[in-house]
């Protein structure tokens, strides 16, 4: 098959098979996507971010753990790009390896924020009644928490660390999720083709989760890209607290507060991770904006 | 559009009451599930709670008195409501940094805090509001893309990194600003703290040199906390505005030969200005979280930093005192705010 036919497929008047209108939707929202060009500058940093993580161990030359004492606090040049810290750890070695620490918190908190939220959201919106105002009462009071400080109370009470952190952040960003889900469940709970599924028997369950949660899942993932930006940065505070990520981790946020004594004189040594921040929570921000512009244009801002 | 509500055969409230009625509940069912929270994290997630609080060279005289002064001993919601009732007291016990009553700390601390976010809080209007309306005039033009950037920058950016580089930049390069802290060391503990926030106090007792410290100390670190409220106001504004200057009534004014400027701030913005008490309300709540991280930067003597100061001296009563502080100012001006919406906007009543 050629470039042009599968173009065409793609672009077919009347889809012939569920694959076929499944993989049109999503080509027809990548050429609106493509049109803009900040998405695009979002989604190249994104995959840039999981290219330099996967490749982590093939473009650094050491594993941002061992020390260079005779080496130490050299400023950016052609031998170390980016200079070295304290230890005389190549600084941008140890920004490519925290790039995993980065994904690996997102992801963790994502896997654990969107199922809850979800399963929240769609039950109370489907069922409705009393269970929808207890659940709902339940997402309001989490909702109207200050986040960084519960954060930071609950990792107080577990211990500082990586996974408590991320423990903390997934506790305190799921409700958001249960809103929207609700609110496309509300949307969906009296279409014609839920009414069909049920009358065919189709136990609740069931039409929640095969035919309800598919249909939410692009406002959640939406909302999910653009709460990224919230989560990193959240994280990076907390691992600046000291109550996240542990030293040595090259944890970007732990990184900057080693680095805080050195600012004076050896100024790259906590900027350095600090522009890594920015622009990863740039790009996630530039994606989600471009996603929403995508899936939702009414409600872009 | 929300017509009165029958409570009772006869009995009808008006409206505005019911809404004013429907916030106050929810506030109050906000407030126990804040402090249920809080309670779980500072009762039942340690695996000693009195441990957590005494440490563990405490002998086991004190260990036992704070064990019934917890009342450990009785089942878990006699102590939930026990702390709750104690909370409502003004008791959100003692520290075991400054052997003092956390709320007396807080009380302390807490106006500093309060000043940061509010010049934030300021900054960020007055200079994101008229951001976001420009951008909006000038919709797709290049005014429009800068504001655009400066917003995704305030939004992207880790607070805190922001401000150890204004701190580079501005006091030690530049030597523009005054450094961290509230004030100069020798400007220390001359006026009297009358209402704890320094640049009022200093211009009540007429030490003017003292409020120009006082100012010069504040203004960077009210910048950075403030630009992430740039950020979110100039961009609502821009989006509330754009949605404003579609409607008819705006085509219906300029069509009359209304001079552009006043279409803009008389017509458009009037309206504007309702939605932004919201979007203003939520603002300065998340200042007065989000300087947790700003105080610890710049050494100011707030709430967010008698927390951290507190967590790392594993001072649990001061952490979870400054969290339901933190987290009922939170609550409340979040509720404010909406209430005011619906009581300001003709539409909503």
């Amino acid at each position: 098959m050629t470039t042009l036919t599968v173009r065409d497929w793609l672009l077919a008047e009347v889809p012939h098979s569920k694959t076929q209108a499944r993989c049109q939707r999503i080509f027809i929202s990548w050429l609106a996507f493509k049109r803009n060009p900040v998405a695009m500058i979002g989604l190249l940093i994104i995959i840039s971010l999981i290219a330099v993580a996967l490749l982590a161990p093939w473009i650094t030359a050491s594993d941002a753990l061992e020390l260079d004492l005779a080496n130490r606090l050299q400023p950016p040049g052609s031998e170390h790009w980016l200079g070295t810290d304290e230890l005389g750890r190549d600084i941008l070695d140890r920004i490519i390896w925290g790039s995993r620490i980065t994904l690996y918190i997102v992801g963790l908190v994502s896997i654990i924020v969107v199922p809850i939220g979800l399963v929240i959201g769609i039950v109370a919106g489907y069922i409705g009644g009393w269970v929808d105002t207890f659940l709902m009462r339940l997402t309001d009071i989490f909702l109207a928490f200050p986040r960084l400080i519960l954060a930071m109370a609950l990792v107080a009470a577990l211990g500082p660390g990586l996974e408590n952190a991320v423990l903390a952040i997934a506790l305190t960003t799921w409700s958001p999720f249960a809103r929207i889900a609700r609110a496309e469940a509300l949307t969906i709970r009296n279409s014609d083709f839920i009414l069909a599924a049920r009358m065919q028997g189709v136990s609740t369950a069931g039409i929640l989760s095969r035919h309800v949660a598919p249909l939410c899942m692009s406002s959640v993932i939406v909302r999910l890209t653009l709460d990224m930006a919230g989560i990193i940065l959240t994280a990076a505070g907390l691992g600046f607290l000291g109550l996240g990520a542990q030293p040595p981790t090259p944890e970007w946020g732990a990184m900057i507060s080693l680095g805080r004594q050195y600012l004076i004189d050896q100024w790259w040594v906590p900027t350095m991770p600090g522009i890594a921040i920015l622009v990863v929570s740039l790009g996630f921000n530039l994606l989600g904006d471009g996603l929403r512009d995508v899936f939702d244009p009414k409600s872009g801002g | 559009m929300a017509s009165a509500e029958a409570v009772g055969p006869g009995l009808v409230l008006p409206p505005k009451l019911v809404k004013v009625t429907g916030v106050i509940a929810s506030l109050i069912l906000t407030f126990i599930g804040l402090t249920a929270i809080t309670f779980t994290i500072g009762r039942v997630m340690p695996a000693d709670p009195v441990l957590a609080i005494v440490g563990d060279r405490a002998s086991q005289e004190v260990y036992d008195q704070v064990f019934f002064q917890l009342g450990l001993d009785q089942p878990i919601y006699v102590q939930y409501f026990k702390y709750l009732g104690q909370l409502l007291q003004g008791d959100l016990g003692t520290s075991i940094m400054t052997a003092q009553p956390v709320a007396e700390d807080i009380l302390r601390f807490f106006p500093a805090t309060l000043e940061l976010a509010t010049v934030a809080t300021l900054l960020g209007v007055f200079v994101g509001i008229p951001m976001g309306v420009l951008a909006a005039v000038n919709q797709g033009r290049w005014i429009d893309h800068v504001v655009r950037i400066i917003g995704l920058i305030g939004y992207s950016a880790p607070i805190f990194w922001l401000g150890m580089i204004a701190i580079l930049i501005f006091y030690f390069k530049l030597d523009w600003v005054a450094g961290p802290g509230r004030l100069d060391v020798f400007y220390d503990s001359i006026v009297d703290p009358v209402s704890g926030i320094l640049i009022l106090d200093a211009a009540l007792a007429g030490e003017w040199d003292i409020f120009h410290n006082a100012i010069a100390h504040l203004i960077l670190p009210a910048s950075i906390l403030g630009t992430f409220a740039l950020a979110y106001i100039a961009r609502m504004t821009r989006s509330f505005m754009l949605d404003q200057l579609s409607q008819e009534y705006i085509l219906t004014a300029r069509v009359k030969g209304i001079p552009e400027w006043r279409v803009i701030w008389g017509h458009a913005f009037r309206n504007v200005l309702v939605q932004l008490i919201t979007i203003i309300g939520l603002t300065y709540a998340s200042l007065l979280e989000g300087s947790v991280l700003t105080e610890t930067i710049f050494s100011w003597p707030g709430i967010g930093l008698y927390i951290t100061n507190s967590l790392f001296n594993n001072d649990m009563n001061a952490v979870l005192g400054g969290t339901i502080v933190v987290g009922v100012c939170f609550v409340g001006i979040n509720m404010l705010s909406d209430l005011l919406y619906k009581l300001v906007d003709p539409r909503v009543r």
